[in-house]
């Protein structure tokens, strides 16, 4: 399938060797009652990587994702966030997760306000904007992702690309460091898809650090500097895309590509 | 039977003009009741729905048993309850200072009526703020809204909307039962009625009063059914 966007500039490695850690993990486990969905998991992320999340339903890639964003906590390890533990309750870490946004994949808007509301409540709430401001910064967003004539309409009215495209102009007015995907585009119409993906590419190219669990693989080729290929909870794979889409190191991986390749 | 005894027999002016102005004074108290009783009843229930709902088990059981006791016992029991059975504890009140409060029939009665539907609304309550789908309060805390901008702002005005269907019944419920009422001697709609009949002996005060509760709940069903359209309005 051909793809409409260019692919964003990838980092130097001087440029990687500076940059901080913004999301460190340490021997993450969590279980699902008896149920264990993480084992161990060991991940670090730099400032301004774009990392790709894929695998089979159940790996826990998602689940993964809601435990950076602080959405589910788990039961064993560390994680740090821009520097906070996400384990301890404090300023510190309300601060942190500030600065980290969210995209579901059910969009999530809120459907009893309009998209510029939908867009400006954290930021005048969170941030003390002004109505002024943060409706400017909102139409700023809005026009960035290509749904600045839709203001004032609400989410119902909106099809669904357009929707996630707010949902990513809303995480986006808070000015976050880092931004999460899960699965942004697994409840859109094929039609759809690709206006979201370019957004996302669009995104990339301004150098945020995105952490985005997909089974758009074309994109993660793109988009990606890592690939992580999850199964059962565990890390399997963690490769520039290149490397992961040409020759995996195990063949659960192996397995995984021949299935969607076809 | 001419057109005239006919009409007599539902509509006699006399009766009309002896009796009509206090049966319109107790419409009046009947208002008054079930408005401040359901408001203050949806401020406690609200309150009784977070506890049900909280993390806390302590807190869950109390309001457990609240909802419990005030649901699975009848309203008139509730109000003798409260009137005559506390009432008759007059000297401890009164040491309490609290016996202006216990020993008017009308506050005892707002009283049982509010603890009554705060019961009924918590239960409403609780099944609306769950129905609030998950997402939503994982948007608002990836959004770092806070826990309070969270539930006003996101959480409850969604709840509204769909607990206002069931709300509407509970009030119509409580217009209807707040004839209760009447039992300890507070002037309302049905209170009156019975003191015209018991004066005059003429049925057809009943059934203006039948007539005058069934007109408040046809002018209530339509205001609600607007309310309910225009919060709507968002819903595709």
């Amino acid at each position: 399938m051909p793809l409409s966007y260019s692919t964003p500039k990838d980092l130097s490695l001087s440029d990687l060797a500076t940059q901080e850690t913004v999301v460190h993990i340490d021997g993450l486990s969590k279980w699902y009652g008896n149920f264990q969905v993480l084992h161990g998991i060991d991940l670090s992320v730099k400032k301004g990587e774009r990392i790709v999340l894929c695998g089979p339903s159940g790996s826990g890639k998602s689940t993964l994702i809601r435990c950076i964003g602080h959405l589910e906590v788990a039961e064993k390890g560390v994680i740090r966030t821009l520097g906070a533990d996400l384990a301890k309750p404090c300023a510190a870490r309300r601060r942190a997760l500030q600065e980290v946004g969210m995209v579901f994949q059910n969009f999530n808007l809120f459907p009893h306000m309009s998209v510029l509301q939908n867009c400006t409540l954290a930021p005048m709430s969170v941030r003390g904007l002004s109505r002024q401001q943060a409706g400017d910064q909102a139409r700023h967003y809005l026009n960035k992702v290509g749904v600045d004539n839709q203001a004032d309409k609400y989410p119902s009215q909106l099809s669904g690309g357009q929707q996630q495209r707010v949902a990513i102009a809303r995480a986006l007015c808070m000015e976050p460091k880092v931004m999460l995907f899960d699965e942004p585009t697994s409840a859109l119409d094929p039609e759809m898809v690709n206006e979201v993906l370019e957004v996302i590419v669009n995104l990339a190219d301004t150098g945020m650090t995105l952490l985005c669990v997909t089974h758009e693989m074309g994109f993660a080729r793109q988009v990606a500097e890592r690939v992580l290929f999850l199964d059962a909870g565990r890390i399997i794979e963690d490769l520039p895309p290149a490397k992961f889409f040409t020759a995996p190191t195990s063949d659960r991986a192996r397995a995984f590509l021949a299935q969607i390749r076809h | 039977m001419s057109v005239d005894d006919l009409l007599n027999l539902f509509l006699n002016r006399e009766l009309l003009e002896r009796y009509g102005p206090r049966l319109f004074d107790g419409l009046l108290v009947t208002g008054k009741l079930v408005a401040i009783s359901f408001s203050l009843g949806m401020l406690l229930g609200l309150g009784l729905a977070l506890g049900r709902l909280s993390g806390n088990r302590w807190v869950r059981g109390f309001t457990g048993v609240y909802v419990y006791f005030f649901r699975g016992s009848p309203l008139l029991a509730q109000l003798f309850l409260l009137y005559y059975g506390l009432g008759s504890f007059k000297h401890f009140w009164q040491d309490l200072g609290l016996w202006w409060f216990l020993r008017d029939a009308w506050y005892c009665t707002l009283l049982a009526f509010t603890l009554n539907t705060a019961a009924y609304q918590a239960e409403i309550l609780r099944g609306a703020l769950l129905a609030v789908p998950q997402g939503q309060r994982e948007a608002a805390q990836a959004l770092g809204l806070s826990r309070w901008t969270s539930f006003g702002k996101v959480i409850l005005p969604q709840s509204l909307l769909i607990a206002i269907r069931p709300l509407g019944n509970e009030l119509i419920l409580m217009i209807k039962a707040s004839a209760i009422a009447s039992l300890v001697t507070v002037y309302d709609l049905m209170g009156v009625t019975k003191l015209a009949f018991s004066r005059s002996f003429d049925f057809q005060v009943y059934l203006w009063a039948a007539v005058l509760y069934l007109l408040i709940v046809e002018v209530l069903r339509r205001v609600l059914k607007r309310l309910e359209q225009s919060l709507s309005k968002h819903i595709g």
